[in-house]
């Protein structure tokens, strides 16, 4: 692969990691909980799309919006089942039950579904590319998922400064007491953060499948390259994540041209960790505290 | 026996603060004939036994360098498997490399779990919470991701222990097993010293709250510090007792997450804040896997959903349960204030369990 | 029928009892104090009729109906509204957000933003400022006005004047008397005595848990208050 193709994919890379990332930052925005299990809940979405696409039949672009809906669901419940239980808690709790849930999903999907990698059949758009010259080439599909990650972050940002419902998010996110002294439901407002925060991960997790393989053990991973997004960008920004996800994304595309592939997440491992290092607040946050 | 630290009169009561009980003057007496027991096993208990064992006593003893972690200094990592890897690495270091006795290659290989465990504190203590539980996680990703490159040490296949499967299993086995006792003693001896001691003080203040903590003047960072690198010795210390046991280290495998998830699974389900707690966490977990495991992961599974219900329903655990029923510890690690009303026997009014952190 | 009641409440926090079998009855159009001295259990009161702590034993009629274990949404949704301690404006949104968050459950009632920017001017020009940049003063305004938003029928106001200048304390005492003629009825709980005597139609002087005097400010000397106040 070409530098300069490398660094493309990289940056498309980091729109895939930023839709991640997006997700984990808005449940610990509205209700500082960090959701371990949030890798192992971009995994589902693709197992959803699975049952559906064999059961109707049909091309899995068009299970999108169903599964969308279906996690947004799963959200919901299980923050207002379990986690709204957790996040008055503090961080132990929260901790211990996300990574609790995390090893239950990743092992009852491979109960469920074994061990083997699977795929979603969309056609020919799979292996579909713009091709700009002989040394570069763009595929449609993650071009498709990095668009996708700038119109969530912007409809993201429209719902949070435009809505009542957003104005709501940022009041809980300020102060949870203090919001519910003034009639928000905090325990509707979490289920919605989660169920919207599940229903972003949707579209890339189903597009994931789509593209690559996927199974039940990519959790850990989706987690740790999210987590990365969001420190690098810099906590509590939405563009900020975007860019940390585009550095990280990058890095490992880089770092595969430079070394191979064997090394393309240790690279990106290697790179949050200087940026950690020197750069502990990330590139554009909001608040200093990490 | 009672050991009172203080008394004082204040109006017509008098009180008697004490750490210990006479009750625990009989658990120590049981406890030392457990542990003649525990000691001589090898000699008399067969291989099979003194493997299971080892097994047990190294998921004691990393269970309850976690509790020291979080219980008591509010730590929460989720990449002691790092550590428990570059344990088992660093033995094969040792012991193949430089021809070192593997049972001596052991020491060297807790030293190294600490010197990189150094490091890491300066990069993941810039987190908080559950943020720093993934930035352990990333430290054990890179660690494993680093071996796993390493030409020489046989990249993701993994390499085979030569020495210690020189040494035939009736010198391993009961070598392995008397470092695994050992492990689990240390833990336990080291938890409870520190916890006696002014830094234990301090981590518990720590845990219950940082910010107070601190302007009470504690020193938080250091003794987030000490808890850390002990941890992170100990975690080596067990993962080179595993590779001895073992034969065989493979990066997948001695840095898997599933370390830490029993360890967690252990510590809250057993109780965590105390000692005791991972002891029947252990026990719980050692028998649940031994007579379910033909069911697969489901075992694995049900661990999981049982350390989110006792950590949402009953967050101090079992053991947190009966010392709330009883007011009673093995490890007497509170100090329980007695009224002595004259001429009376002091009637305990103790202070219960204790708030367990979350 | 009494507004508020508060039948024989106990609360504790975990195992220390804040309040001990407490009975107040607070009627339409009143302005309630409630004075005492740090840790005499007013505020507990104030947040367990807030729905942020729920009484052990007893009961909380609102209007007659039951609310002891209603979330505090619901109560807001009732009518009452809480100005909490320490202000606790939300610092990331705007003044002009921070009042609408006040109106979020849509009760009606003459309370707007437009009917707040009234009763306080200062905080019109603040308009589009986010309020973690307020004053002190400001901050307060701007609390009361949030609360007012939801068109409470009865408002519970927790150490308003506490860290605020004098001219500041006297300006929000001001307002109280609007508040009434809009139909709201106010619980104040206050350590400073002086200020919220001159508006108080009724005092409770809170001592370790318990109501050590109440009455009509006019009927109680000094002398009485200072005793209840300090429990000699």
């Amino acid at each position: 692969m070409d530098w300069l193709n490398a660094a493309v994919q990289g940056i498309l890379l980091g729109g895939l990691y930023a839709l991640f990332a997006v997700g984990l930052s808005l449940v610990f925005g509205t209700m500082r909980l960090v959701n371990l299990a949030h890798g192992d809940l971009t995994i589902i979405p693709a197992y959803v799309a699975l049952v559906i696409v064999g059961v109707a039949k049909f091309n899995a672009f068009y299970s999108i919006p169903i599964v969308m809906v279906i996690m947004f669901i799963v959200g919901y419940l299980l923050q207002r089942g379990v986690l709204n239980f957790v996040v008055v808690r503090g961080d132990i709790a929260g901790v211990i039950v996300t990574f609790g849930l995390s090893i239950v999903i990743a092992n009852a999907l491979q109960e469920g579904f074994t061990a083997n990698s699977q795929g979603l059949d969309a056609g020919k758009i799979e292996n579909l590319s713009i091709t700009i010259n002989e040394r570069l080439a763009i595929g449609w599909l993650p071009l498709l998922i990095f668009v996708m990650a700038l119109v969530v972050i912007t409809l993201l940002q429209l719902f949070m400064n435009r809505t009542k419902m957003g104005r709501a998010f940022r009041a809980v996110s300020d102060d949870q007491e203090a919001a519910r002294l003034m009639g928000i439901n905090t325990r509707h407002i979490w289920a919605v953060a989660m169920g919207v925060a599940l229903l972003i991960v949707s579209i890339g997790g189903v597009m994931m499948g789509i593209r690559t393989t996927f199974h039940p053990l990519l959790g850990a991973d989706r987690l740790i390259f999210a987590f990365e997004a969001v420190i690098i960008g810099g906590m509590g920004s939405s563009w900020g994540t975007l860019l940390g996800g585009v550095i990280l994304g990058m890095a490992q595309t880089l770092g595969a041209r430079a070394f191979g592939s064997a090394w393309q997440i240790l690279v990106g491992h290697v790179v949050f960790i200087i940026i950690l290092a020197l750069r502990p607040q990330g590139f554009l946050a909001k608040t200093v505290t990490a | 026996m009672s050991t009172p630290i203080a008394t004082s009169v204040s109006g017509e009561k008098r009180y008697s603060v004490s750490v210990a009980s006479r009750t625990n003057f009989y658990i120590l007496a049981a406890g030392v004939i457990i542990f003649i027991i525990l000691a001589t096993l090898p000699l008399f208990g067969g291989t099979a036994l003194t493997r299971r064992l080892v097994d047990f006593f190294t998921l004691l003893a990393l269970a309850e360098l976690w509790n020291l972690m979080v219980g008591y200094a509010g730590l929460l990592s989720a990449g002691q498997q790092g550590f428990i890897g570059i344990g088992s690495y660093t033995l094969w270091l040792f012991a193949d490399k430089f021809g070192i006795h593997p049972f001596i290659a052991v020491i060297f290989a807790a030293i190294g779990g600490a010197i990189i465990a150094l490091p890491a504190a300066a990069l993941v203590f810039r987190l908080k919470g559950g943020y720093l539980a993934i930035g352990t996680w990333v430290i054990a990703e890179t660690l494993r991701l680093i071996v796993a490159n390493i030409k020489s040490t046989g990249g993701g296949s993994g390499i085979t222990i030569q020495a210690a499967s020189q040494l035939g299993t009736e010198t391993r086995v009961p070598g392995a097993y008397w470092w695994a006792l050992a492990s689990a003693l240390i833990a336990i001896v080291v938890t409870y010293l520190l916890l006696r001691s002014r830094t234990g003080l301090a981590l518990k203040a720590m845990r219950d709250n940082d910010l107070a903590a601190e302007s009470a003047g504690v020193n938080l960072w250091r003794s987030k510090m000490y808890t850390w690198v002990i941890a992170g010795a100990g975690c080596a210390l067990v993962g080179a007792i595993v590779a001895i046991h073992l034969l065989r280290v493979q990066p997948a495998a001695a840095f898997h997450i599933n370390w830490t998830a029993y360890l967690i699974f252990i510590t809250v389900i057993g109780g965590m804040g105390t000692i005791e707690g991972p002891v029947i966490g252990t026990i719980i977990f050692y028998v649940l896997r031994e007579t379910t495991s033909k069911y697969g992961t489901w075992y694995f599974i049900a661990l999981g959903i049982l350390a989110i219900v006792v950590t949402i329903w009953s967050p101090a655990g079992i053991y947190g349960y009966v010392i709330k029923k009883t007011n009673f510890m093995v490890f007497p690690l509170q100090r329980k204030l007695s009224v002595l009303d004259e001429g009376t026997a002091p009637a305990e009014i103790g202070t219960g369990a204790e708030k367990t952190a979350g | 029928m009494s507004l508020l009641e508060i039948e024989n409440v106990s609360v504790f926090y975990e195992d220390f009892q804040a309040l001990y079998d407490l009975n107040i009855k607070i009627e339409e159009g009143e302005i309630f104090a409630c004075i005492g001295a740090n840790g005499a259990g007013k505020s507990t009161m104030l947040r367990t009729v807030a729905g942020v702590l729920f009484p052990r034993q007893g009961h909380i009629l609102f209007d007659g109906t039951p609310i002891d274990n209603m979330p505090p949404h619901k109560r807001v949704e009732l009518g009452i509204s809480s100005v909490p301690e320490g202000r606790r404006v939300f610092p990331s949104l705007s003044v002009h957000e921070n009042l609408l968050i006040g109106g979020y459950r849509n009760r009606k009632g003459p309370w707007t933003t437009d009917a707040v920017y009234e009763l306080f001017p200062l905080l019109q020009p603040l308009k589009k400022r986010q309020a973690s940049g307020l004053s002190g003063g400001e901050q307060q305004a701007l609390a009361i006005g949030r609360a007012l938003m939801a068109n409470p029928r009865l408002i519970l106001m927790d150490e308003v004047s506490l860290g605020l200048a004098p001219v500041v304390i006297k300006r929000i005492y001001e307002a109280f008397p609007i508040l009434l003629q809009n139909g709201c009825t106010i619980l104040v709980v206050e350590q400073d005595v002086q200020h919220v005597l001159t508006v108080a139609t009724h005092v409770a002087c809170f001592l370790e848990g318990r109501i050590a005097l109440q009455g009509v400010p006019s009927d109680l000397t000094t002398e009485q208050i200072t005793a209840a106040y300090f429990g000699v």
